[in-house]
């Protein structure tokens, strides 16, 4: 198995790194032809400014697009906020470009700026497989999703039912960064999910 | 639970915490941080792709030309910097002036850097970090300097270099020297660690978790001098997580196209076809000043105990 991170701009070694821990062999993309051969792509933490600006200028958006049709794709914060359909609120009406491939709609720095970044003891029963230990999210000026449209389904919450996590079909994505953390619950979920792909189940049409 | 600074709403979780600090820095690796003076330069700073922008009154080569005391810029003016982007925005208080960095945690920027391009206002201590719920980064010109402000509290580093020269030759200097003494750490056994964090000044935990590391705990940008292109991908080919660029971007002749080959190269800086084509008709760079001609009374990067 053979997974890529996007190395636009962001925490792309941590995400490497943990993929490697896991045994599971992990490519730096930067160019639509780095993503030859991938059997699932991880989009990292960053600015989602940075890293849509970047893909715009090489070329990057629709082979992203294709490539998401086909394989798992995970986002983590920034990644979240570049493979949604929608932004709102203090993005609205700027530049920014999305792959826009989930259907979900998510809102920008939605808990603040840094002094209101957070860690958190997440409830995230796919992962958990029956078991009661949280898993340690780290917010950092992240966003939240304001609405899961279509098969679109909220993993995890925060207490007060903030949305935090989704997962449509082949699709992931996180408000956090479990790349900062030393639990591989995350990525070992995501491997699965490239797995029964390669298996052929959990196939979607890229919508609209 | 504990209440927090700007929203005025209980946070989800603890807030302030090392991880948070760190991670925001972590966020920031392999892009480029700008020093904007007006609202307008940050937005051509966001458009260009920053991953954050300096909110300042005067760049560095400004205050370095107009000479005097050079202190922490006017809320006003960050505020409305922090209201034009959202990216993260940070900005600068004097080195031990612990007072304009609660200013500037309570105007809720995003990162203060305890920076030598202001006038000290403390000539043995720097700020006690630790204190703050906002991260700081730090300037350094070797690695005992590097861990002795990681020691207080510093979440990001950043080499010092020469700010407001467009001489890349002290970046690079202070580049080399930290990783290259991470690099001799590395190679060093363990009952010598001691003697040697004695050596540099630094704390000794630091100086065993940076050798199992192979690199600082925190992430380490470079600063102070670089002016194009090419100076941003040869500071990430030596090594550094990112850049920041100071006077380079808009003190040259077309701001925005600067920045944005600034930010490709940053990403791109193991690709010499892509640094040949964003290198490309860039304008008048700033007006350099050779390192080496400045008196040391002018130097800024002595600055920081």
């Amino acid at each position: 198995m053979k997974i890529g991170v996007l190395a636009l701009q962001g925490a792309f070694i941590e995400h490497i790194n943990m993929l490697q821990s896991l045994g599971v062999e992990a490519v730096e993309v930067r160019l639509p032809a780095d993503l030859e051969g991938l059997d699932g792509l991880i989009i990292p933490g960053g600015e989602s400014t940075t890293i849509g600006k970047l893909a715009t200028r090489f070329g990057l958006i629709e082979p992203l697009r294709h490539f998401a049709a086909e394989k798992p794709v995970w986002g983590t914060c920034a990644g979240m906020i570049f493979m949604a359909k929608e932004i709102g609120n203090g993005s609205a009406g700027r530049d920014q470009p999305l792959l826009g491939v989930m259907d979900v709609a998510v809102e920008r720095n939605a808990f603040g700026r840094q002094v209101d970044s957070f860690e958190a003891e997440l409830a995230v029963p796919v992962i958990q497989n029956g078991e009661t230990r949280p898993f340690p999210a780290v917010f950092i000026r992240a966003p939240r999703l304001v609405a899961a449209n279509g098969d679109a389904e909220v993993i995890a919450r925060l207490p007060d039912g903030t949305a935090v996590a989704a997962r449509q079909g082949h699709w992931l994505v996180t408000s956090f960064h479990p790349e900062l953390t030393n639990d591989s619950r995350f990525h070992q979920y995501f491997l699965q999910l490239v797995e029964n792909r390669k298996q052929g189940t959990g196939y979607r049409e890229l919508a609209g | 639970m504990s209440k927090n600074g700007t929203n005025g709403q209980d946070a989800p979780g603890v807030v302030g915490s090392i991880k948070v600090k760190r991670g925001l820095a972590q966020m920031l690796k392999g892009g480029v941080i700008m020093d904007v003076v007006t609202p307008e330069q940050a937005v051509i700073a966001e458009e260009a792709g920053a991953v954050a922008v300096m909110a300042l009154e005067r760049v560095p080569a400004d205050i370095r030309a107009q000479g005097g005391v050079a202190r922490m810029s006017d809320p006003g003016l960050i505020k409305e910097i922090m209201q034009a982007v959202s990216i993260p925005v940070m900005a600068k208080a004097r080195i031990g002036h612990f007072v304009e960095a609660q200013i500037l945690e309570a105007i809720g920027v995003d990162y203060i850097d305890e920076s030598e391009v202001l006038t000290p206002a403390d000539e043995m201590y720097h700020i006690n970090k630790h204190a703050f719920k906002v991260p700081f980064v730090c300037g350094c010109r070797n690695l005992g300097e590097a861990l002795r402000r990681i020691g207080e509290g510093a979440a990001m580093i950043r080499t010092k270099g020469e700010a407001g020269t467009g001489d890349v030759v002290e970046a690079v200097r202070h580049a080399r020297t930290v990783l290259g003494e991470i690099r001799r750490l590395q190679l060093m056994p363990d009952e010598e660690l001691m003697t040697y964090a004695k050596e540099i000044g630094a704390p000794y935990e630091l100086v065993v978790e940076t050798k199992a590391l192979g690199r600082l705990p925190v992430v380490n940008f470079a600063a102070g001098g670089i002016a194009t292109p090419a100076d941003a991908a040869l500071m990430m080919q030596i090594g550094v997580d990112g850049v920041f660029v100071g006077s380079g971007i808009f003190k040259s002749g077309n701001p925005a196209q600067r920045a944005k080959a600034i930010v490709m190269a940053t990403t791109y800086y193991n690709n010499p076809q892509i640094l040949a084509e964003v290198s490309e008709n860039l304008g008048e760079p700033m007006v350099g000043i050779n390192v080496s001609s400045l008196p040391q009374s002018e130097q800024l990067a002595g600055r920081g105990w």
